[in-house]
């Protein structure tokens, strides 16, 4: 699969914003939305009509708390109208699937200044409905049906994994340790608090071999970019971050579809795509947000994304390379399993995460040093869909 | 001033274990007793209710009161959300019970947890206006949890019953605060069995906003902090809430531990804080202070800032202590749980 691009202009992230991502109990959907959005237009300078068009990622606003027409609530409340508003579902990735659409819309030279959002608040039903809501980013007919939650899917990949290539279960939690240590230095992540390989091993069975402290946190939360042609991005901001490329690859929405269990193959075309189309390569890539709904997904996605070869991710986590500090730094932020995860609003949280390593404006211990490039990748489903962006310093933007 | 000048409680003896109940479940006990610090909880014979251990309490209050006549018992409220009779009050059976009808004033209260510690406002406000010599507030639940749900660990029960009036005060009340908003986390809608809940939202929003905000408003007011206290008695759902609690408000463990009841009892509801400061109480020394905030989902708290007087001591040993009440105890498997709770189809 190769199609070649025809591609207008360069594109630049000229603002972004995002809430705290957590139990929100006391601020509703369209708050949230609002402001990590405000707080993007503030940071760029522009005013609202300036945005031509509102992508906004949000899985399910309907089965969460019962709102639909979510990107017209979030442009009105806003004041963006009449610009047109679109919401974008792609189960987990959301966020990234409208964060490409805006992309598009840039790099295709259609519009000067759009918006892209992502929202979702999870924490008004219990724990059991969001499970269930969860379900319906998979085959609903042929999975959920028999009773297959996204633990169970992503615990029988673990079981295979560790069949396959000899991941022990210790190794699965230095993956949990290592982003809840990031979630600690990170003040918008839920969960803050340092964990042990221990604890990892005595936190409560879920879907055998993964317990709790394998899986995310169910999340409210929301963030926001601003997308300008890159020849204008210096109008907004003295640090524009260009989108080296923002790549998306489809493959089948069951597990039992799949060519290898192991292997997410939408996540290797979307990667393949993304350092093809940015002329980059995965040794050039400094840091990397990845999509950890489940430490198997964090093993899986760096060797997906070609950060090492297939069986050896476990090695990097045994070195402690994946700590900032280390020679590949992934999940900055806490990733999913510290940082949080609302599901709509991820793909667009990792943007942000990515852009302010890329600008130096991490806290302390949180920064990682001299970084130029940095790799985001976004999971919706099991794997059916993937999104990975490459974004690099705006130092050549003149 | 107002004051206590007698307190009492009741407990059931029978206990099941938290391994018990994960045995039946498929639980891990585990989560149970160190993710929540509960080991047992009290549970009710088939001929025990919120009224007969109401009863009992108020019987001990009146015990370490021995100069109180009953008649002269003014105000009786019984604070649960387990009242026998939807309709016909838990208050008559124990003013009767104890001999103090027909001249006063009662009633049932119902506010989740805190129903009792809302009615010693009650009796406060009706003695401080000189309508009534002396009131009575009971907290008493035999709680309900549905079989499964995490509430199944912590319902118990459990009654302590507080004497209030002007003479004679084995502890001062010195002041009083209460923080109260609409928060649905917690109900049980009529004619429902079992109360539902809305999972960790009763955590933050409900719990831990009002017992730290009610508390917090009780120093204020008083001009006071934690280090002016000798003991903490909060509600405690379960051990870590508290623990937590008094933590964050700057109390340290010593200080809250001697109320610590619900490792061993578990969740006696409206009953759980009162029986927290009974257990204070009888170990407690003249000049002492205590500061104690209750919690009703739903939701409230209710704060007091007490004073112990030297007088308790002579009263301590008049009616059973919590301790012997702890103390006093046998195991039950999960079938006669079953039975005592009245769970088994086609019996009861």
């Amino acid at each position: 699969m190769n199609h070649s691009l025809n591609k207008r202009n360069g594109v630049a992230i000229v603002g972004v914003g995002a809430t705290p991502f957590g139990e929100h109990w006391r601020k509703s959907l369209r708050e949230l939305a609002l402001e990590a959005s405000l707080s993007a237009v503030a940071e760029a300078g522009i005013r609202g009509k300036d945005i031509q068009e509102f992508f906004i990622g949000n899985m399910s606003g309907g089965m969460f708390t019962g709102q639909e027409h979510v990107a017209a609530l979030v442009t009105d409340f806003l004041g963006l109208n009449p610009a047109p508003a679109i919401r974008v579902e792609a189960a987990c990735a959301s966020g990234s699937v409208a964060f490409r659409q805006g992309y598009v819309a840039i790099a295709s030279g259609l519009y000067n200044l759009v918006a892209v959002g992502g929202v979702e608040k999870m924490t008004d039903v219990q724990g059991g409905w969001a499970t269930a809501i969860l379900s319906g980013a998979m085959d609903t007919e042929w999975e959920a049906y028999f009773g297959v939650t996204f633990p169970g899917i992503y615990a029988m990949i673990a079981n295979r994994y560790m069949h396959e290539y000899g991941l022990t279960r210790e190794q699965l939690a230095k993956v949990a340790v290592k982003n809840h240590y990031h979630g600690s230095l990170n003040p918008n992540a839920h969960l803050r608090n340092r964990i042990t390989v221990e604890d990892v091993l005595k936190s409560p069975l879920v879907a055998d071999p993964l317990r709790l402290f394998d899986c995310c946190p169910i999340s409210d939360g929301a963030a926001c970019v601003l997308l300008a042609p890159a020849n204008e991005a210096r109008k907004y901001t003295d640090t524009p971050i260009l989108v080296g490329s923002c790549a998306q690859a489809s493959d089948t929405l069951s597990l039992f579809g799949r060519r290898d269990m192991c292997t997410l193959d939408a996540t290797r075309h979307a990667a393949s795509q993304a350092f093809e189309e940015s002329k980059l390569s995965p040794e050039d890539v400094d840091f990397a947000e990845v999509h950890d709904c489940f430490t198997i997904a964090e093993i899986l996605a760096t060797e997906d994304l070609g950060l090492c070869s297939k069986g050896r991710a476990a090695k990097l986590y045994d070195e402690e390379q994946t700590f900032i500090g280390g020679k590949l730094p992934i999940n900055t932020d806490g990733g999913l399993k510290a940082a949080g995860h609302a599901v709509g609003a991820t793909g667009v949280k990792q943007i942000v995460e990515a852009v302010r390593q890329l600008r130096g404006e991490a806290e302390k211990g949180r920064q990682v040093k001299g970084a130029e490039i940095g790799l985001t990748h976004s999971v919706g489903g099991s794997g059916a869909t993937a999104v990975v962006t490459i974004l690099r310093r705006g130092d050549s933007i003149p | 001033m107002v004051g206590i000048v007698g307190y009492g409680t009741y407990i059931p003896k029978w206990r099941i274990r938290v391994e018990e109940i994960a045995k039946i479940w498929g639980h891990d006990p585990e989560n149970y007793r160190d993710g929540l610090m509960l080991e047992e909880k009290s549970v009710p014979y088939l001929d025990e209710d919120t009224a007969t251990m109401a009863v009992e309490a108020a019987r001990g209050a009146l015990r370490r009161a021995p100069h109180v006549n009953p008649k002269s018992v003014g105000a009786l409220y019984v604070g649960s959300e387990s009242h026998p009779y939807a309709v016909k009050p838990t208050a008559t059976i124990v003013a009767e019970a104890i001999e103090a009808t027909p001249y006063l004033t009662a009633g049932d209260i119902e506010f989740a947890c805190k129903a009792g510690t809302a009615g010693i406002q009650a009796c406060m406000g009706l003695i401080r206006a000189g309508y009534i010599k002396y009131g009575m507030s009971i907290g008493s639940d035999a709680a309900q949890g549905q079989p499964a749900d995490a509430l199944e660990y912590t319902a118990a029960a459990g009654a302590a019953a507080y004497l209030l009036g002007e003479d004679n005060v084995i502890v001062e009340i010195e002041g009083t605060y209460s923080y109260t908003q609409d928060v649905p986390d917690f109900w049980r809608r009529e004619g429902e069995r079992f109360p539902r809940h809305a999972g960790r939202f009763t955590g933050e929003p409900g719990y831990f906003d009002h017992v730290l905000s009610c508390a917090r408003g009780m120093m204020k007011q008083m001009g006071m902090s934690a280090s002016d206290y000798d003991y903490i008695v909060l509600h405690m759902p379960n051990g870590k809430f508290p623990m937590r609690a008094a933590q964050l408000l700057g109390f340290s463990r010593e200080k809250i531990l001697p109320s610590l009841v619900v490792t061993k009892l578990g969740n006696s509801y409206s009953a759980s804080s009162m029986l927290g400061l009974a257990a204070v109480l009888d170990q407690a020394k003249g000049g002492e202070r205590i500061l104690m905030t209750s919690y009703g989902s739903g939701a409230g708290s209710d704060a007091f800032s007490m004073l112990v007087k030297d007088g308790i001591s002579e009263v301590q040993e008049l009616a059973p202590t919590v301790e012997y009440y702890i103390n006093r105890r046998e195991y039950v498997d999960y079938a006669l749980y079953s039975k005592f709770r009245g769970q088994l189809k086609g019996f009861g």
